[in-house]
């Protein structure tokens, strides 16, 4: 995916099945997660998660057990998330073995995800990186033009 | 949760085209919108309304200089960018830990129950 902000992941010593639990239970997601999460793992569902003061609502995309668990958050209040106005988390869970799992996630935005190949293709050329490293090297280059 | 100045900054800096003028200004230090113009496949129309995204969200600023607009890189904003990013990513990563203990410890706790 060209166009990704952020990827992480990591390997559990667990089935995947117990992973998939972890991270859709929403009593185990606010464990990890926000400190309160209102949600039912449904697609389409709409629901909400707080965080300290702040909060904001999210609405599942795809539910696909055990592997797969979407959602997107940080729309305008008031506008159904879709994309160009939100950020997409991606759960990706993948067995290694009976007892292990790799777990990814990806976050992404905007209106990328909604364009033509080709332009995606140009555009993952361009910034192999991401967004991260868009941003560094933009900092970086700044840091060094002479001031004058 | 991101706020909403950071929202700002993700949807300015989310579009090919806005982060294409981004570059030109980081690498040509201050221009006019018509200079910009003549180095982009998009009309000068464009031009102006990604200026005026970006500057919302702080990234650029701009000056008059006789009857020329002059815009240019907001570098601390950029570097606050930068930093906002690296934070998210750590964010998830401190994520993914919890969850990594929660399901080593749950499925620690279910071997226990019913060893096989």
């Amino acid at each position: 995916m060209p166009d990704l902000m952020i990827d992480r992941d990591v390997l559990i010593e667990a089935p995947v099945e117990v992973v998939w639990r972890t991270i859709t239970d929403p009593d185990q997601m606010s464990q990890w997660f926000a400190d309160r999460v209102e949600l039912v793992v449904e697609p389409g569902a709409h629901g909400y998660m707080e965080f300290g003061d702040q909060g904001g609502p999210v609405v599942v995309e795809t539910v696909d057990p055990p592997t797969r668990f979407s959602f997107r958050w940080n729309h305008p209040r008031g506008e159904e998330p879709v994309t160009g106005n939100s950020m997409l988390v991606e759960f990706t869970l993948t067995p290694e073995g009976d007892e292990r799992t790799r777990l990814r996630v990806v976050e992404s935005g905007h209106e990328l995800l909604a364009r033509p190949e080709a332009e995606k293709q140009r555009y993952a050329d361009e910034h192999r990186g991401g967004w991260g490293e868009y941003l560094d090297r933009l900092a970086s280059v700044l840091a060094k033009r002479d001031p004058g | 949760m991101t706020t909403q100045a950071d929202d700002e900054l993700w949807s300015a800096i989310g579009d090919p085209s806005r982060r294409r003028v981004l570059d030109l200004l980081v690498s040509h230090g201050e221009v006019s919108a018509s200079w910009l113009a003549g180095r982009v496949p998009f009309s000068r129309q464009a031009v102006s309304k990604h200026l005026v995204v970006l500057e919302r969200a702080r990234l650029i600023s701009r000056r008059k200089q006789g009857r020329e607009v002059l815009y240019q890189v907001e570098a601390d904003r950029l570097d606050q960018a930068a930093r906002a990013m690296a934070e998210l990513a750590t964010q998830w990563d401190r994520r993914l830990d919890a969850i990594k203990r929660l399901a080593e410890a749950a499925h620690a706790e279910s071997k226990q129950r019913s060893p096989s």
